[in-house]
């Protein structure tokens, strides 16, 4: 018989639409961090790290960066004989085939899989924060509060608590109530949406509450245990943990790595993070080469400035070329003489020689102002930029641009360039 | 492919190598920052199809066995075929150590028995190159040989006594080969590549241990060269071995030219190694860094020039590391100065130390106590 004690189940199909053109083509789990990591390994990489060698990861949206980035699951050593990583995408059934329409919903289209391993605990997790987090401690907890329900929760500044899910706890843990984005929140524990269910109880919950439409954890199954008298706990973690889900936020947390001791630590001997590495060689300086207060991925080639910047694996920076607080992703190329200023620029892109990004005066993204701005400029993947152009602030540009694009050589602030179609 | 592989690994060059053959057999010698000599020998395999490998090892494996634990690096994680590690081992017949290169083969006979290729690849597990192992046997059929020898013209005739040299009529084949000469008639040297027909490979082998002879090159190559057909494949792409600590370091430093860096790490096919899981190389406040190679995990705050540095190092502040090879894991402290040195892996450097190689390359052994915040 198969029996694992606790599986984990990882929902990466969301699209994490505040990430703009960095996730046109791929779910959000799926977009790089720090280098050379992608965010899907923090909790692939907590897992394997935690003991926990049975993960289903739930796609929906993109799924190709992600199903190919995961494989078998070899570099987190999720390639296992008895469990080990399985991708579960939505599956066409006899009658009532359907997406997967909110997060307790995708598990419950997955019950026979779980059903396979018997468990006892089933560990939910999601694919979009940065943190470093042992869920052995966190089941240990449960079990010892002989709850059939653990939320792990963190301190949140008070003022800050109305845009989470927000719990309120006795002094040994246990939730007695909990509120979703309160306008007035009466405690600071905010939902990390990291759950551990004993099995029975999540199945139970899962097939009463079927019908539901859009089921979710925090607006339906959590209530609906609470209010059979389920014992809820709360799991109070206080280590660092990151929502990357805005393109500020994102860019922060990548700054953040470069810290003399950053508060994210990837450089800790007992908790390695896992990533699939495609690109193996050292990466080389040239004569001319600056670089300071960064952090570079295998392969990559600097013969320009760096300064305060994430280079990804692969990625080369051509002579003259000036790079300052920037995330630059993997098989990207900066051509010589170009400026990048507070800019993201996915992957493989190129940036001809002699352009000027990220300059000028701020001013209002023209299209999506609430996911384009703090005067960043977000080139999206496998973008195209002609020689000698100059980019303003808080822009976007996707596809492949030439020259005509560029008014006078132009993309003011505030603008998008979003060539659409399909690849060629 | 029709071929199976046999690396020798088992080799034990430590007075050449000087102190950094203490530490581990050259076939586990670190290489161009992410890489030990092996890789290329087994990704070379790899990427020419062979699926059965057998790496025989005996002096000081320790080093080469952790990185040889799993064959999944290589690809030869499969059900058909395999990399096979095989040391020394004590039997009813036989209670030697390898005595030499065609011994260890003879001991390690029904490797090649229980195989069904038609030939074998010997190489050495000490060489930095690339080639397609497919268009060696095109050619050794082509040319009907016997035993085909991998070849190359060498740049620089000095030296040539680390060697063995070849001489070949127009035809390529091999009429004289001589190991190690002390004054080499020829200039074009054996690169320790072989490839061979088994059913022939296993008769020759049982001859020599017959007769108590037990080296390949001695014992095979050149007391068969007059009855067997051995060719020359000559090849012209980049190939070095590592023979001393002065080939050690000047192969290392070849990877600072954009054409050899170029011809093995973006040229199809790659060289594989094991993955190592290290976050990004990380650069602080006061990091200069000028023609070196620096692989994942260091951490810079002082200078590098000219130099090659392993992973999971960590250079202090105002530190001054120049034409220097650095290896896995060492700490150097504030302050300090390197030139043409060598520094051992998993060393700890005290803050203000002076190390400078003055005539030739200074192998640096510091084991202090490192301290770990």
């Amino acid at each position: 018989m198969i029996k694992k004690e606790m599986i984990a189940m990882l929902l990466a199909g969301g699209q994490g639409s505040r990430l703009g053109v960095l996730t046109s083509k791929m779910a959000k789990p799926a977009v790089s961090f720090g280098g050379k990591y992608r965010i899907i390994d923090f909790p692939l990489s907590n897992c394997i790290n935690s003991g926990i060698d049975t993960v289903g990861v739930l796609t929906q949206y993109q799924p190709l960066r992600l199903n190919t980035h995961i494989g078998i699951g070899i570099p987190w050593d999720l390639d296992r004989n008895i469990g080990g990583v399985t991708v579960l995408p939505p599956y066409e059934k006899s009658e009532n085939s359907e997406w997967y329409t909110g997060t307790a919903n995708a598990i419950y289209q997955n019950i026979d899989y779980m059903e396979t391993y018997n468990p006892d605990y089933v560990l939910i997790l999601s694919g979009d924060h940065i943190y470093k987090m042992d869920y052995e401690v966190m089941l240990d907890y449960h079990k010892a509060n002989n709850a059939e329900v653990t939320i792990a929760v963190m301190p949140v500044p008070m003022e800050e608590a109305k845009r989470f899910g927000i719990m309120i706890a006795d002094e040994n843990g246990k939730i007695t109530e909990f509120e979703e984005k309160p306008e007035h929140p009466r405690s600071n524990l905010a939902s990390m949406g990291i759950y551990i269910f004993n099995w029975k109880t999540l199945k139970e919950a899962l097939i009463t509450m079927a019908d539901q439409p859009a089921l979710d954890f925090g607006k339906h199954v959590i209530p609906y245990c609470h209010k059979n008298g389920a014992p809820l706990y709360a799991y109070e973690f206080n280590g660092y943990w990151k929502d990357v889900g805005t393109l500020e936020s994102y860019w922060q947390a990548n700054m953040e790595l470069i810290d003399i001791v950053p508060e994210f630590n990837l450089y800790e001997e007992y908790w390695k993070i896992y990533t699939k590495s495609d690109t193996l060689p050292p990466q080389y300086f040239s004569n001319d080469s600056v670089i300071e207060r960064s952090i570079v991925g295998e392969g990559s080639e600097i013969y320009g400035k760096v300064y305060n910047s994430v280079i990804g694996c692969g990625v080369v920076i051509e002579k003259d070329a000036v790079v300052r607080d920037s995330i630059i992703m993997n098989e990207t190329h900066i051509g010589s003489g170009t400026e990048c200023n507070k800019a993201i620029i996915a992957e493989s892109v190129t940036i001809g020689s002699g352009c000027s990004i990220g300059v000028g005066h701020e001013a209002e993204n023209e299209t999506s102002p609430k996911i384009y701005n703090s005067g960043l400029v977000t080139i999206g993947e496998k973008t195209d930029i002609p020689d000698g152009v100059t980019v303003g602030k808080n822009t976007v540009i996707f596809g492949h641009t030439e020259a005509s694009d560029y008014e006078n050589g132009r993309l003011d602030s505030g603008r998008t360039l979003v060539k659409a179609g399909d690849w060629e | 492919m029709r071929a199976i592989g046999i690396v020798l690994a088992g080799g034990n060059s430590s007075h050449r190598m000087k102190e950094l053959g203490i530490r581990r057999a050259v076939a586990a010698m670190p290489i161009a920052g992410s890489y030990r000599s092996i890789d290329f020998v087994l990704s070379n395999m790899s990427n020419s199809h062979i699926q059965k490998v057998g790496v025989f090892t005996q002096y000081n494996a320790g080093s080469l066995g952790e990185h040889l634990s799993s064959s999944k690096w290589w690809d030869f994680g499969r059900k058909q075929g395999g990399l096979f590690v095989f040391t020394p081992t004590v039997t009813a017949e036989n209670n030697y150590w390898y005595r030499g290169t065609a011994d260890a083969i003879y001991q390690n006979l029904s490797f090649l028995r229980n195989s069904h290729e038609p030939y074998v690849v010997i190489a050495s597990g000490d060489c930095v190159y690339k080639i397609d192992f497919n268009k060696l046997l095109e050619y050794h059929i082509d040319k009907k040989a016997d035993i085909t020898v991998v070849c190359k013209d060498a740049d620089d005739i000095s030296g040539l006594d680390r060697f063995g040299t070849v001489r070949m009529n127009e035809d390529y084949r091999i009429e004289e080969f001589e190991e190690k000469p002390v004054v080499a008639k020829s200039s074009t040297i054996s690169c320790g590549i072989y490839v061979v027909r088994r059913r022939a490979l296993i008769e020759m082998i049982e001859k020599c241990a017959e007769e108590d002879r037990y080296d390949f090159v001695r014992d095979v190559l050149i007391r068969f060269k007059d009855i067997k057909r051995i060719y020359g494949y000559k090849i012209r792409d980049y190939w070095r071995n590592i023979a001393s600590v002065d080939d050690y370091y000047a192969t290392n430093m070849d990877f600072l030219k954009p054409e050899v860096r170029n011809f093995f790490f973006k040229q199809y096919p790659d060289i594989y190694s094991k993955v190592d899981d290290l976050p990004p190389a990380k650069y602080n406040m006061g990091a200069v860094v000028h023609n070196s190679l620096i692989a994942s995990g260091t951490i810079v705050n002082g200078t590098v020039e000219n130099s090659v540095v392993f992973r999971e190092t960590y250079i202090g502040n105002n530190c001054t590391i120049k034409n220097s090879i650095v290896l896995n894991d060492v700490y150097i402290g504030d302050n300090t100065h390197i030139e043409n040195c060598i520094v051992e892996s998993h060393g700890t450097i005290k803050p203000n130390s002076f190390f400078k190689g003055e005539d030739g390359i200074r192998i640096v052994i510091e084991n202090n106590d490192r301290f770990v915040i």
